[in-house]
């Protein structure tokens, strides 16, 4: 290809959208992937596309990205397996039920209305297999769930289409100022140049930052997840918890993703995770507590992908502190797939005109020096 | 051996598998003084090799053949020689810090140990025909475990097919269970003649030679025999009913059957091995990814080792001694003997071992099974568990799938409860063929524990820990 004018670092949700939004803007976008598209977190995650439970300053971002997913195959001419069948967050007990209320009341005093208190008995209505003594829960009604790593090659092809040009298997090593360019250097001896950088490169976007001497407190971790054998269909919501860590879901096929907070350890250059089948307990004692059905379920499968937490749970998106026509977005903290086709679009605005609407300050890189 | 005895939290050595490989591992390391434990998943040792060895009701002496009693004096040392034997134990994880996780009766715990032996064996060959999963259609292992276990035959018309040792004795096993075989239809390709040729010398002076012609004689002298099979498929509705073959370009030929045999070879169990990082590469002779062990069968992760045919197929006689190797070596590196020791020692086994391999090239280029059973194509199913056909495989591929890890995610091929034993090896070489790159460059499916399903019940009553409990809670 002639010179891009864009590279972007990370083949991820957010680096493949990055450059579809870029290619869309007329604007050439190289992607290099050190492994292939959708590798890691963004091709095993739980695929929640949910706003409920933001942190205040990722509202107006979750809402402008849900426009987005609902109109998916405008974007990417793929329905990317998305369905709207809503994201419920349970009350096991009037205390819980209590703290609910008061983050409805918090969402709605911001100015939103996509978060909703119901009761019991509208619970047992939208998730008839809830346990008895689950009392009441947040329901966010036009949330719900896609299929992660069919959505991040779709978001790929769509920018391959649009004329962004990927590179899988191309570490990035080197990043240095040329005269009025970025040379970007990878491990197989190659460079590429080009004006401006969008670093999307997840659990290692610290690397890339290093490069540029900036310091950007990643933890790599290890989420881990694991699925059930078929079931016969008894849910259609995201079911997550508020004092344990859940995410909870039915396939059409049956089988059932049981997620949540809960860490494997994990060597990021050699691309491992080790599961702490201790956590999973945990997981699985949540599920045996709130959906009696799945007692007598199997596991079949587990396992983690690597993703990039920030000390805050917040992510970095924004101009780079030090170094001009660098842009990042990353350490989306286990919660950025639902955030991917707006951060794309957020990145590509910026490094082609230097700014977006979107409030984008609470989550600027100089936060953490 | 203590069998009643409560599983403890730590052993020296873990011992996966209770067939040739693992009996003789657990029972040199226990005699060396190793706090020695073996887990199988049967109810009875002897593995497949043996199974049922000390139990089975197809007790005549003959039936089964010499080399099946051969098990049953591996079992009585081992029983006597201190190591913990825990029967219907399926282990479902094994961690690179050696934490193992281990279902019996329904309930799981975990547990550590300081070396681990796999000695988790043979999987035959998947044999993607059409209709191979009617009912009716079974693999010849299937049919012998019936008759080492439950000394049950199929009934009805019979028909074998394929290629390989175990076709031959399968149907010499049936014969003299007085069961009548319609027909062996051999898929050996005529061609495997001419690369195997170099090493009949090598053969001609193994334990295999003698004892594998006189297999071939007693089936054929009794069977109708079809070799130079080209083309093979099951037919049927509820289940098999006629199996349609072709020989090169002669015609379509249908033989109605009630039960169709298949077979073509057997290839290392590694699943376990891979779900725990153990390195593999693609054996071209054997056509099949085998875990690199070192002469002692140490993989590449440290602390574990791997007997037997897990890693490598070289038979029952070839696992035993592979078995002891582990032993001695897991003695010296746990500081039980020193090296002089442990090399003294094992120089007997390792001249037994390398008789025992004689032949073994011979028998892999000569059975190596054809491309055509290898690789299907259109609507034959490949992934049995989620019903992916060879013709969805071929698409993914055309929309960008490079190998069987982004499979998983298309097509959600290989992610049923077999975890890919089923189906691992015809997806590599399926994508290999469609992509013109080599199987060793696809690679094999990245397997995730458990290994074997597990109820969330027996996972949600696992000890839990405070470490484990920080958690992101998110949101």
């Amino acid at each position: 290809m002639s010179q891009p004018e864009v590279i972007v670092i990370g083949g991820g949700i957010h680096g493949c959208s990055a450059a579809l939004h870029l290619a869309r803007r007329g604007v050439k976008a190289l992607v290099l992937e050190k492994d292939h598209a959708g590798r890691h977190a963004s091709g095993v995650n739980a695929g929640g596309v949910r706003r409920l439970g933001r942190h205040p300053a990722e509202i107006p971002l979750s809402i402008a990205s849900m426009a987005i997913w609902h109109r998916i195959r405008d974007l990417v001419d793929d329905d990317c397996g998305f369905d709207r069948n809503g994201q419920v967050k349970v009350a096991e007990s009037e205390a819980e039920l209590a703290l609910l209320k008061a983050r409805v009341d918090e969402v709605r005093a911001l100015g939103f209305t996509h978060e909703e208190l119901i009761d019991q008995r509208e619970l047992r209505e939208v998730v008839p297999a809830i346990a008895d003594h689950c009392v009441g829960a947040i329901f966010c009604r036009e949330d719900g769930a896609a299929n992660p790593y069919r959505t991040t090659l779709a978001f790929r092809r769509a920018a391959v289409r649009a004329g962004a040009t990927f590179i899988e298997g191309a570490r990035v090593t080197a990043l240095k100022r040329e005269g009025r360019s970025w040379r970007v250097d990878t491990a197989d001896g190659t460079s590429h140049a080009a004006a401006a950088i969008v670093n999307c490169a997840g659990a290692w976007a610290d690397r890339v930052a290093a490069q540029l001497g900036e310091s950007a407190p990643v933890i790599p971790s290890a989420f881990m997840l694991m699925i059930s054998d078929r079931q016969p269909p008894f849910i259609t919501p995201v079911v997550g918890a508020t004092a344990r860590p859940l995410s909870f879901k039915q396939f059409a096929n049956g089988t059932v993703l049981i997620g949540g907070g809960y860490q494997g350890t994990l060597d990021r250059d050699a691309n491992w995770t080790n599961l702490d089948f201790r956590g999973l307990a945990l997981s699985a004692k949540t599920v045996w507590d709130l959906f009696p059905i799945m007692r007598n379920a199997g596991i079949v499968r587990a396992w983690a992908g690597i993703e990039a937490r920030m000390p805050d749970d917040i992510p970095v998106i924004g101009p780079s502190a030090t170094a001009e026509g660098v842009f990042h977005a990353f350490g989306f903290s286990g919660h950025g797939f639902q955030l991917g086709p707006i951060s794309g679009a957020i990145t590509a605005e910026l490094a082609t005109t230097g700014r977006t609407n979107l409030p984008i300050e609470p989550f600027h890189i100089s936060r953490f020096t | 051996m203590t069998a009643a005895s409560p599983i403890k939290e730590h052993y020296d050595l873990a011992v996966v598998g209770a067939g040739p490989a693992g009996l003789a591992a657990a029972t040199l390391a226990a005699r060396l003084g190793l706090d020695t434990v073996l887990f199988d998943e049967q109810t009875a040792p002897g593995g497949q090799i043996y199974r049922s060895v000390t139990e089975t009701p197809a007790g005549e002496p003959t039936l089964l053949g010499a080399d099946y009693w051969h098990g049953a004096g591996l079992v009585g040392p081992f029983m006597e020689s201190g190591a913990q034997y825990v029967p219907g134990a399926t282990i479902w994880s094994i961690s690179r810090e050696r934490e193992i996780g281990v279902s019996v009766g329904g309930c799981s715990r975990l547990l550590t140990a300081r070396h681990i032996v796999l000695a988790t064996g043979a999987l035959e060959r998947p044999f993607p025909i059409p209709g191979w999963t009617l009912p009716g259609v079974m693999t010849c292992g299937a049919a012998q475990i019936l008759l080492k276990s439950s000394g049950l035959v199929a009934s009805g018309k019979i028909v074998l097919a394929g290629t390989g040792p175990l076709l031959w004795l399968l149907a010499a096993q049936y014969l003299r269970a007085g069961v009548t075989i319609e027909a062996l239809l051999d898929t050996t390709p005529a061609g495997n003649w001419a690369a195997a040729l170099p090493y009949l010398p090598g053969f001609l002076v193994s334990s295999y030679a003698a004892k594998g012609l006189r297999l071939v004689r007693e089936v054929k002298h009794r069977v109708k025999i079809v070799r130079g099979v080209t083309a093979l498929a099951a037919k049927g509705g509820d289940r098999v009913e006629e199996v349609v073959y072709r020989r090169g370009e002669a015609g379509e030929v249908r033989l109605p059957v009630e039960t169709l045999l298949l077979h073509q070879g057997v290839a290392p169990n590694v699943n376990l091995a891979n779900s725990i990082g153990c390195t593999h590469r693609w054996d071209e002779a054997q056509l099949c990814f085998t875990p690199v062990v070192d002469e002692w069968g140490m993989s590449t992760v440290p602390g574990i080792a791997i007997a037997g045919d897990g890693a490598g197929i070289a038979g029952a006689m070839a696992a035993e001694h592979r078995g002891r190797l582990a032993a001695l070596d897991a003695a010296h590196r746990l500081g039980k003997i020193d090296a002089r020791r442990r090399d003294r020692d094992a120089a007997p086994h390792a001249a037994a071992l390398a008789r025992a391999e004689r032949g073994r090239r011979f028998l892999d280029l000569l059975y190596r099974p054809a491309e055509a059973f290898r690789v299907p194509a259109g609507e034959t199913l490949v992934c049995r568990c989620e019903e992916v056909t060879a013709r969805q495989v071929l698409e993914a591929v055309a929309l960008g799938c490079q190998g069987p890890n982004q499979l998983k995610s298309f097509l959600r091929c290989g992610m049923g409860p077999c975890q890919g034993r089923l189906c691992g090896l015809t997806v590599t070489e399926l994508i290999a063929r469609a992509r013109g790159v080599p199987p060793s460059e696809i690679g094999y499916y990245r397997l995730r524990p458990p290994v074997k399903p597990i109820t969330l019940a027996e996972l949600a009553a696992l000890p839990q820990t405070e470490a484990a409990a920080k958690a992101v809670l998110r949101g």
